[in-house]
């Protein structure tokens, strides 16, 4: 394997990676407060319809974002309502998000555009461009930095860079503010927190609120930097995936991004077995590289290397003493 | 009361007439909808051909859930309708079901595969010519002698689509190299796009210059990414060459709009079993039209339309896949 392959390996990861580590980092927002969210996939699918949908219709991709973003948070909005305001079981209402998504977004798109389920392809402002960063042109003249400058850290969609600003931000709202320090304590002991005469609700709800952006964008990017428009079920998997690199990355944002970027490497393995063959000599099958990520999870949750602990609060609903 | 009698009397035989000499043929749209761009819109184009040819009237409907198959099956048979023909692999355990209890109705089912059964019509396609013939155009389009295939979920009929389309390469070429990469084992497979986008970049990164996507949605992707990135592409079952005009060379065409003509056609004389749709009978195509004429040079469609005539007469056999689940021009 030559030095290019390896960089055009690693900038697919990149590409794969960015959805998965939104999803991911939205995912542990809303658990470490304690609410369980498998509606990460409906959530994300949502967004991908209406941003292409409002980017077609607008013919401005900004629009088409926050009207992501906007779904995204309407689905949810319905699952803070279902799990922490009514108190039902936040498995049940991530299944019916994921379920309710994928309906609804054919169903809408056939009655906007009736072209069986998608959006028109997306012309001009409709896309995000790729973003050249400053200088590429000419430090790609550099050997070996000057490719991994031009080809690997330039060239991406905004969100890209966005994506993987959020690392350290969430590190920094979670480990370093007085709300993240109330939300992480949410998911841990939420009678604490009501004790002290912060309200659970409130931040649960601001927890699941923040989960919708981040969903939000990770559906945008999907549907209008990745591709020029929605297909039905484009997702395909990227929520689950993501909330394996959760468990993977034991609900921590620095190690959330190495897991997505683990899993989005084995993604992009998958699209050249013929590096593959030439590293280990063996025909090895996709689909044995598409299962890793799942495998590992599971390696993990069964605590074999290391142990992968949730949030003691988890999936319960607060229920305050009276 | 005896009015009453009459009246009853009068409108079952009416309905008894009906039943037996307006025996319309019915038309079921898998999901996805009349106007899906694809196989929908091609059983509907065939369907319209007949009426406006004809005058004859037909029934229809769009299913909009998994649930709606076997009734609408039913409710059609009921109706007196025959044939009762159907769109899509999803219709196939339905048909199972419903069939056994109408046997003077003969179901048809395009794609689907019902064993066993006296009154169900098989249609199948000959994939294997249709994307032998794009192969070739691939072949002779490709500059770098490095050319792609993406399928859907790895199943033996995508498998066939490959098989075809790298047997037509290596017969204009056959020091070429074609690249095959299935998109999953799973049914997303065939909606995802972004994956689709990935194994284009990947197999351009390899040097190839055309690629062909059996993919479903997944197909999108690839036809995207390979306009973006300046290559060629080849669209499958409807004609996708105005979906990125100028950069898809041409599309494989199933011709679902010559099999519902066909079968409408023969109305009730229409005979279970199996029949294939092969190039001679028009069931599979190249498309060319003003999106992709430039493309396609004078030689290029000579060649491939002497190759058309030549499948057609015999003297050229295209391997099929599924015959003997192995193929001689690509190893999977």
């Amino acid at each position: 394997m030559d030095f290019l392959t390896l960089i055009q390996l690693l900038d697919s990861t990149v590409r794969l990676a960015t959805p998965l580590l939104l999803a991911c980092l939205a995912g542990l927002f809303s658990e470490r407060a304690g609410i369980f969210d498998i509606g990460l996939e409906g959530k994300m699918l949502a967004a991908a319809f209406f941003s292409a949908a409002i980017a077609a219709l607008t013919g401005s991709v900004w629009l088409g974002l926050l009207a992501g973003i906007a779904a995204s948070m309407a689905f949810s909005l319905l699952h803070g309502l279902a799990s922490i305001t009514f108190r039902g079981n936040q498995l049940i209402s991530g299944v019916a998000i994921n379920f309710l998504a994928a309906g609804l977004t054919v169903l809408i798109a056939q009655d906007w555009f009736s072209q069986g389920g998608r959006t028109p392809s997306l012309m001009g402002g409709g896309r995000f461009e790729p973003l050249i960063l400053p200088f590429a042109e000419s430090i790609g003249t550099i050997p070996f930095l000057g490719p991994i400058y031009q080809e690997l850290i330039s060239g991406h969609s905004i969100l890209v860079y966005i994506a993987f600003a959020m690392v350290p931000l969430t590190w920094w709202v979670l480990f370093r503010t007085r709300f993240g320090l109330r939300l992480r304590a949410v998911g841990e002991n939420p009678g604490a927190v009501d004790t002290a005469g912060v309200s659970v609700v409130g931040l649960r709800y601001a927890a699941v609120m923040i989960c919708g952006v981040l969903c939000g964008i990770a559906g945008a990017y999907l549907s209008t930097a990745l591709q020029a428009g929605f297909v039905k079920d484009m997702s395909a998997g990227r929520g689950f995936i993501a909330l394996a690199a959760l468990i993977f990355a034991k609900w921590r944002p620095w190690h959330a991004l190495y897991a997505t970027l683990l899993f989005g490497l084995f993604g992009a393995l998958e699209t050249r077995p013929d590096v593959i063959q030439a590293i280990f000599g063996i025909k090895v099958q996709g689909a044995l590289l598409g299962a890793l990520p799942y495998v590992m999870t599971v390696i993990i949750l069964a605590g074999f290397v290391g142990k992968a602990i949730p949030p003691r609060a988890g999936g319960e609903p607060y229920v305050k003493e009276r | 009361m005896t009015l009453m009698h009459k009246f009853l009397g009068a409108t079952a035989a009416l309905a008894l007439s009906a039943g037996t000499a307006l025996a319309d043929p019915a038309l079921i749209f898998d999901l996805g909808g009349k106007f899906d761009k694809s196989f929908n819109e091609s059983a509907y184009n065939g369907a319209q051909r007949w009426a406006d040819e004809t005058g004859g009237k037909y029934l229809e409907i769009e299913l909009q859930s998994e649930a709606q198959r076997e009734q609408a099956l039913r409710r059609f048979a009921e109706a007196g309708a025959n044939p009762v023909i159907t769109t899509g692999f999803a219709m196939s355990d339905p048909i199972g079901q419903v069939a056994p209890d109408y046997p003077d109705t003969v179901f048809v089912t395009i794609d689907g595969w019902v064993p066993d059964q006296d009154n169900v019509l098989t249609i199948g396609f000959a994939e294997h010519e249709g994307s032998y013939l794009v192969g070739m155009m691939a072949g002779m389009a490709s500059e770098s002698g490095t050319v792609g295939f993406i399928g859907g979920m790895d199943v033996p009929l995508i498998r066939k689509f490959a098989c075809g389309y790298a047997q037509g390469v290596k017969a204009v070429n056959p020091d070429a190299t074609v690249i095959s990469n299935m998109t999953g084992t799973t049914p997303s497979a065939w909606n995802d796009p972004v994956k689709g986008s990935e194994l284009t970049k990947a197999q351009i990164s390899q040097g190839a210059d055309v690629v062909f996507a059996a993919a479903g949605g997944t197909g999108v992707g690839v036809l995207q990414t390979a306009a973006d990135e300046g290559i060629l592409s080849v669209g499958v079952d409807s004609n996708q060459n105005p979906l990125h005009p100028g950069k898809v060379l041409t599309s494989m065409l199933k011709r679902v709009d010559v099999a519902v003509y066909d079968i409408m056609k023969a109305g009730d004389d229409v005979k279970p079993g199996f029949r294939a749709m092969t190039l001679a009978d028009e069931g599979v195509d190249y498309a060319m039209d003003e999106h992709n004429a430039a493309l396609v040079s004078d030689d290029m469609k000579s060649k491939v339309d002497a190759a058309k005539a030549s499948i057609v007469d015999g003297s050229t056999a295209v391997h099929d896949y599924t015959s003997d689940d192995s193929c001689p021009a690509l190893s999977f």
